[in-house]
């Protein structure tokens, strides 16, 4: 059996710039997000909190292996606060370090998973004019997601129509651990409204939800939870499709961000095996899974791939097809990509220029 | 007093560089040298001087921001052995462990592996100056300078 | 594939009908006959696994009559199998009783014994064990153990708790002292919901779904140091699907180099544990169409020792007696029809 060595890290010659699908703005002071609540929730917030599925106020109840609940090391600001919460480093230390001509916001805040689905509605509100406020709008490089609290569909769609008119948003962001599978007719106003205004939906896996991580209960490790949480991406791409979706909606754009991607050919070949026998079951999926999966699903490629031998992951980009990959870094978490070094594989000209910025400038319309 | 950890040596003829005063990096920290258009980690470990090529190998995150650790081992699940206490550090991006010593990732010891240098604190005036210049002070000869081999 | 290719290949995935009430009375005391009477505990099929259903039987093997002739003249013979093992995928996993799970998964195995094993001397068993009482489980693998003829223990993909939890130990100890891996079924006791967002709308989508409970059932074991501690212990992951496996394999290998001190008994790549302790079945095959494609996805592998042979009878997943996915190497073949299963199964003997 081969035993592989770890390549030296190539530097690749990067002329146009790179195109980053995940970073996480964060919060200079923890009370920040109140200054953009009206006061009715200013007080609430104060009073109250916001109470989620989460067990503990606080500590993660799968403590991350880095400060800051899992931050790179190297990226607290000079000037204090927490990582990514000062403009100027994030500039320094991630767009200008990292050629990046355009990087899209998932703020990743508790809005969307609130039990109280008013606070949450306020709270997605407050967080998208946050990200307006501190960074899309002073950094012409940034584009930010319009959080929505998908349960409450209704202030999903008046948040969407309150935000669609602002260009610096270019998707639609929740997080895929829904209370019930995304697929649901429940939930299709907000794909046929996503679908209307031509913004794909960014679904980011979350470190929390309302089941259990594991179809047979809590995991005990996060070595156990962190790969896991890529099965709900998986959950989502299964519901959408099986739901029909994408008959009703057959233009609506779906990206699945920092769940990983190898997975993906298996699933698709499982997806075909099984409609081929069980499509008397869901006569409404007229064509077979994999077409969807083509033509209506991207993945973001943080955290990268490592196989054990480079080379395969050559297998798999052409299986999924590098025009389905964006380069993503997860700025500042722990296991950020650098776009210089993620790639271990030899990529061509064209898969390069489409993974680190076409697919992605195409898909979210960036000017 | 010199230190000479076990690493293994470059093959051609060793070149000598000064790359730190002693007094500069305290004990449980570290310095990014440079010595020619290598980066280097210099890390105090307990008075002990011990240097690593900066990049980690798996994406480049800089070793020289890393934590130093000690090793933690298990052979039963749920008893833990803890020795060499600052001895590895973790890379501030993906935590992997590379041990001081000899630069291997604790991990992947077969496949995976970052150059060690040796390094030994010398004294005084004999030394080939490298990269890191000695400040403008008058120097003496008991004061003691880290210099790097390569 | 001809009867010539597969003689002498041992199956490791083939299905009797479920035993109900009535199979299970001549096994059962005066207590639990009454129980199992009285209380109508007829069926167990489970919810997620109903094998009433019709992907659950190929048409051209629907039939009356004794099902193990019908399982020899369909399955048994034209192969020219020299085993078959025999997993009853049972609502035992489902019930709350811990008394009655424990009664059920005894009689059930004595059932299979008498109506099965001893009736054709090819035929191999999986053992039930009652994993909610594990006092009792420890009890019957210790009772069956005797019996070669056992030589695996079943439960499923999804469960009431990740199986690498320390509760579940004593039965992993008992099973590794006799050469019992473990064999991990797909189906879920619903327990918990088979995904982070709730029951599935479709039988589909929750096969579909399988392969999340395998992977994090695989990802349990592991991480919770259960080869660290019984370093002899194997698992056979039965109708898992195949190539979903190495995007665990890269992916906790590589969470594992930087989280290896969150669980410092995990002391080689969760790929390589992989590859020394987990089997799998090798229908229902999800697979590319063409032959390069699915070598490619077995070399993934790194290991030609992974695959087991399996029909999965009676369930639809091919047709003929095409039981392996096209291209395959005559050399890969063998191994997955003979050599890994000798190798995984020792009880097997001979």
């Amino acid at each position: 059996m081969e035993t592989p060595v770890l390549e030296r890290p190539q530097e690749s010659a990067q002329t146009l710039g790179v195109v980053d699908c995940d970073i996480h703005p964060a919060f200079s002071r923890p009370d920040q997000l109140l200054d953009y609540l009206p006061e009715r929730w200013k007080a609430h917030m104060r009073d109250y909190a916001v109470r989620t599925a989460n067990p503990l106020l606080g500590t993660l109840p799968y403590p991350r292996l880095t400060p800051g609940n899992g931050m790179r090391r190297d990226s607290w600001p000079p000037n204090g606060g927490p990582p990514a919460s000062d403009l100027a480093f994030l500039q320094e230390q991630l767009l200008d370090e990292h050629n990046i001509d355009f990087g899209i916001l998932q703020p990743l805040a508790a809005g969307s998973m609130a039990f109280n689905q008013e606070l949450g509605a306020a709270l997605c509100a407050a967080l998208n004019d946050w990200q307006i406020d501190k960074w899309a709008g002073p950094e012409p490089r940034l584009r930010a997601s319009i959080c929505i609290p998908q349960e409450d569909v209704k202030a999903s769609l008046a948040e969407i129509d309150r935000c669609v008119a602002d260009g610096r948003f270019v998707q639609i962001a929740f997080p895929p651990r829904t209370l019930e599978p995304c697929g649901r007719s429940r939930y299709w106003p907000i794909y046929e409204a996503a679908e209307h205004y031509g913004l794909p939906i960014g679904l980011h896996t979350s470190a929390f939800g309302y089941r259990p991580n594991t179809p047979s209960g809590w995991t005990s490790f996060y070595l156990e939870e962190h790969f896991a949480a890529s099965n709900s991406l998986q959950t989502v791409l299964s519901s959408m499709i099986l739901e029909g979706v994408f008959e009703q909606f057959p233009k609506l754009k779906v990206v699945l961000v920092e769940g990983g991607f190898s997975w993906l050919p298996s699933l698709v070949w499982r997806l075909d095996r099984e409609w081929k026998r069980m499509r008397s079951e869901v006569p409404h999926v007229k064509r077979p899974p994999s077409e969807y999966v083509r033509e209506n699903f991207w993945y973001t490629t943080q955290p990268i791939e490592e196989p054990e031998v480079n080379r395969h992951l050559l297998d798999i980009l052409r299986w999924i097809g590098p025009d389905r990959l964006m380069f993503s870094t997860d700025y500042p978490h722990w296991d950020f990509d650098d776009p210089r070094f993620a790639f271990k594989v030899p990529l061509t000209p064209t898969e390069r220029s489409a993974i680190f910025r076409d697919t992605a400038i195409e898909l979210f319309g960036l000017k | 007093m010199s230190n000479t950890p076990n690493s293994t040596r470059e093959k051609r003829p060793a070149a000598r560089h000064v790359v730190a005063r002693v007094d500069e990096i305290a004990p449980g920290t570290s310095k990014l040298v440079h010595v020619g258009s290598r980066q280097i980690a210099v890390f105090n470990v307990a008075g002990e001087f011990l240097a690593i090529a900066n990049r980690c190998p798996h994406e480049g995150g800089e070793l020289c921001k890393g934590k130093l650790v000690a090793l933690i081992e298990s052979d039963e699940p749920g008893v833990i052995r803890v020795s060499r206490h600052g001895e590895l550090v973790r890379c501030p991006w993906h935590g992997w462990e590379f041990d001081l010593r000899t630069g291997k990732s604790w991990c992947d010891p077969a496949r995976t592996r970052v150059k060690s240098y040796d390094v030994a604190v010398e004294q005084g005036a004999s030394l080939i100056e490298g990269p890191y210049q000695a400040e403008v002070y008058k120097i003496s000869v008991d004061e003691e300078y880290i210099v790097l081999e390569l | 594939m001809s009867a010539f290719e597969t003689a002498g290949a041992i199956d490791c995935d083939v299905h009797p009908p479920s035993p109900r009430g009535a199979d299970l009375l001549p096994y059962l005391d005066d207590y639990w006959k009454e129980i199992v009477t009285t209380r109508e505990v007829d069926v167990l099929e489970l919810m997620a696994y109903p094998e009433r259903t019709r992907p659950y039987m190929r048409p051209d093997w629907k039939g009356d009559g004794d099902p193990l002739e019908q399982m020899q003249r369909n399955l048994l013979d034209p192969l020219g199998l020299e085993h078959a093992i025999l997993n009853v995928v049972s609502g035992a996993h489902a019930l709350f009783d811990p008394y009655l799970s424990t009664a059920i998964c005894r009689a059930t195995n004595d059932w299979l014994a008498d109506k099965w094993l001893d009736r054709d001397s090819r035929l191999r068993a999986s053992m039930l064990v009652p994993f909610q009482n594990v006092e009792a489980a420890v009890e019957e693998i210790e009772r069956r153990a005797g019996d070669k003829r056992f030589v695996q223990i079943l439960t499923l993909a999804m469960t009431e708790l990740p199986l690498g939890r320390r509760i579940y130990w004593p039965i992993y100890e008992a099973a590794a002292k006799h050469g019992l891996p473990i064999g991990i079924h797909a189906g879920s006791n619903y327990r918990n919901a088979p995904s982070h967002s709730g029951f599935h709308s479709f039988l589909i989508e929750d096969h579909v779904a399988q392969p999340q409970g395998f992977s994090t059932q695989v990802a349990s074991l592991i991480a919770e140091g259960v080869f660290t501690k019984y370093p002899e212990l194997k698992v056979v992951l039965i109708e898992s699907g195949v190539t979903w496996l190495p995007a665990l394999m890269w992916r906790m290998s590589k969470d594992w180099r930087g989280a290896r001190i969150e669980v410092p008994w995990v002391k080689e790549a969760p790929a390589d544990i992989i590859r020394k302790h987990v089997r799998m079945t090798s229908q229902p095959f999800d697979g590319p169409d063409n032959a390069e494609d699915v070598a490619k996805a077995l070399d993934h592998l790194l290991s030609d020792e992974m695959v087991l042979f399996s029909s999965d009878y009676p369930h639809w997943h091919f047709e003929g007696l095409d039981v392996l996915p096209e291209g395959l190497s005559a050399d890969r073949m063998n191994k997955i029809l003979r050599d890994n299963v000798r190798a995984t199964y020792a009880r097997l003997g001979d």
